[in-house]
């Protein structure tokens, strides 16, 4: 299912993240960083919470906005019940739809607001997700501190809030086309390999989003993957090769989970970064700007989620995975 | 079909895990602690002029100390990365799993935090040591001494 959108713009972009990030190669990119993982606050999940708000806030202040003048708040993220999303957007008093699709939420939520302001039913709305690394641990793996061994496939939950503002008045970055990702299952069991439970859904909504549109590759000047990882990029250039013809180069493809972090010297991230704010880190800060500088004419963003949980797993469940792709163009 | 073509390619892009130096450095520290606790064992006997077996009790609490500390300061998890399951495997490692779960859930009250989850790991652990103890002693107690 794809769309394309006449009159969506990007207005701005906020980013907030910590130390793992900010000691990565975008470290320039982003808008806030905090040097500790409870960023002051009491609980790791406030810590997130903190994270979040503090992306809507820097965003307002970006685009001289109040928070009345923002209409809709869409908002996911990993944690039970996406109450970071609930606690870090109360405070707007906004219409609110809370999102989750894992770490495909950032475009999701884009999608949404996209067809909202296409549709015309509203003028602006703020799209943010976040996760944090130790929340996550806690939430899907181990105690944070217990820091079982894990393999090399495995990639590390990004920590960081991000935020964009979509409006139908004109801006720089137009947001041009979308395609609504399906549920795909490749009987992957493994979730300390998210790379290979997550590549069928890239690629199917790639090809998707290229059948439906009547494109290829070459219309992009960069295509984009969330959080596939070291072993996940491969996997995926290897079978749109071997299934599909389809040529992905280091020119023309990049994953934004093996862009964040240096993955050489920051050994702790094993094959990469994940998350649903992963993904978002990148695009809404390195991306946007070299969108806004005109460096990039057109991107494609997949973000890619794995749809489990703790529970799934342990019952032998198959992981099933979406993306979702959005298309920007400079302007 | 389309499964299995594709789950070929996932095992092309799968990391080599070094087993063998991961069990040579579980053999090393876990072989480590071990020498440690006998250490110990003796230094108690010897100072405190008290049996080997209570001797031991006392090491187990020493090094449980230790663990919980370095788990609570922060750093066990680092030391982990490297060890492995040389420290995992020995007491080090069953403390290790408590201290680590009381930190995380501290923060949801003593009784539905700590409490309830404290054990999250190493509830499996007491669990299969006692059925399995159970077991041992039967066995034990049919074919006879």
């Amino acid at each position: 299912m794809t769309f394309k959108f006449n009159n969506v713009y990007v207005e701005n972009t906020a980013t907030v993240t910590n130390t793992y990030e900010a000691n990565g190669p975008l470290k320039k990119y982003f808008d806030k960083k905090y040097d500790d993982l409870y960023c002051n606050e009491k609980t790791i999940e406030k810590a997130e919470v903190r994270m979040l708000k503090d992306s809507i806030q820097i965003l307002l202040k970006k685009t001289n906005l109040t928070k009345d003048d923002i209409e809709l708040v869409l908002s996911g993220d990993l944690n039970n019940q996406i109450t970071s999303s609930t606690y870090a957007s109360s405070w707007m008093n906004t219409p609110f739809l809370g999102l989750y699709n894992a770490c495909a939420t950032s475009m999701e939520g884009v999608i949404i607001g996209s067809c909202l302001i296409d549709g015309k039913k509203i003028n602006n709305c703020i799209s943010s997700t976040s996760s944090h690394n130790m929340t996550s641990e806690k939430q899907f793996r181990n105690p944070t501190e217990y820091g079982g061994p894990k393999p090399k496939t495995a990639t590390f939950t990004s920590t960081g809030g991000a935020s964009i503002l979509l409006t139908n008045k004109k801006s720089d970055i137009k947001v041009e086309s979308a395609t609504i990702g399906r549920i795909v299952d490749f009987a992957q069991t493994d979730p300390n390999n998210m790379g290979a439970v997550m590549a069928p859904a890239a690629a199917d909504t790639l090809i998707t989003h290229l059948n439906d549109l009547n494109r290829t590759i070459d219309d992009y000047d960069l295509i984009l993957t969330g959080d596939l990882g070291y072993f996940g990029k491969q996997i995926l250039t290897d079978y749109l090769k071997e299934e599909y013809k389809i040529k992905l180069t280091t020119k023309n493809y990049n994953d934004c989970g093996v862009m964040l972090y240096d993955l050489e010297n920051q050994t702790e991230v094993m094959a990469g970064g994940s998350g649903p704010v992963c993904s978002a880190l990148v695009n809404y800060s390195y991306v946007y700007k070299l969108l806004k500088e005109k460096k990039l004419k057109r991107v494609l963003l997949i973000t890619t989620g794995a749809l489990f949980s703790p529970t799934s797993v342990f019952q032998k469940e198959n992981i099933l995975s979406i993306a979702h792709a959005v298309s920007l163009e400079a302007k | 079909m389309k499964n299995e073509k594709y789950e070929k390619i996932v095992n092309k892009y799968k990391a080599n895990e070094n087993r063998t130096l991961n069990a040579f450095m579980a053999f090393l520290i876990g072989g480590l602690i071990g020498v440690i606790g006998e250490g110990l064992i003796e230094l108690f006997c010897y100072k405190f002029h008290i049996s080997r077996s209570e001797a031991s009790s006392y090491m187990m609490i020493t090094l449980i100390f230790i663990a919980s500390l370095c788990t609570a300061l922060g750093f066990f998890d680092k030391l982990v990365n490297y060890a492995r399951c040389g420290l995992l495997i020995p007491i080090t490692g069953f403390a290790h799993s408590m201290t680590s779960a009381a930190l995380d859930y501290r923060k949801e009250g003593l009784v539905t935090g700590i409490g309830a989850n404290m054990f999250k790991l190493a509830g499996t652990v007491i669990i299969y040591g006692i059925v399995s103890a159970w077991f041992f002693g039967m066995i034990r107690l049919l074919i006879g001494e």
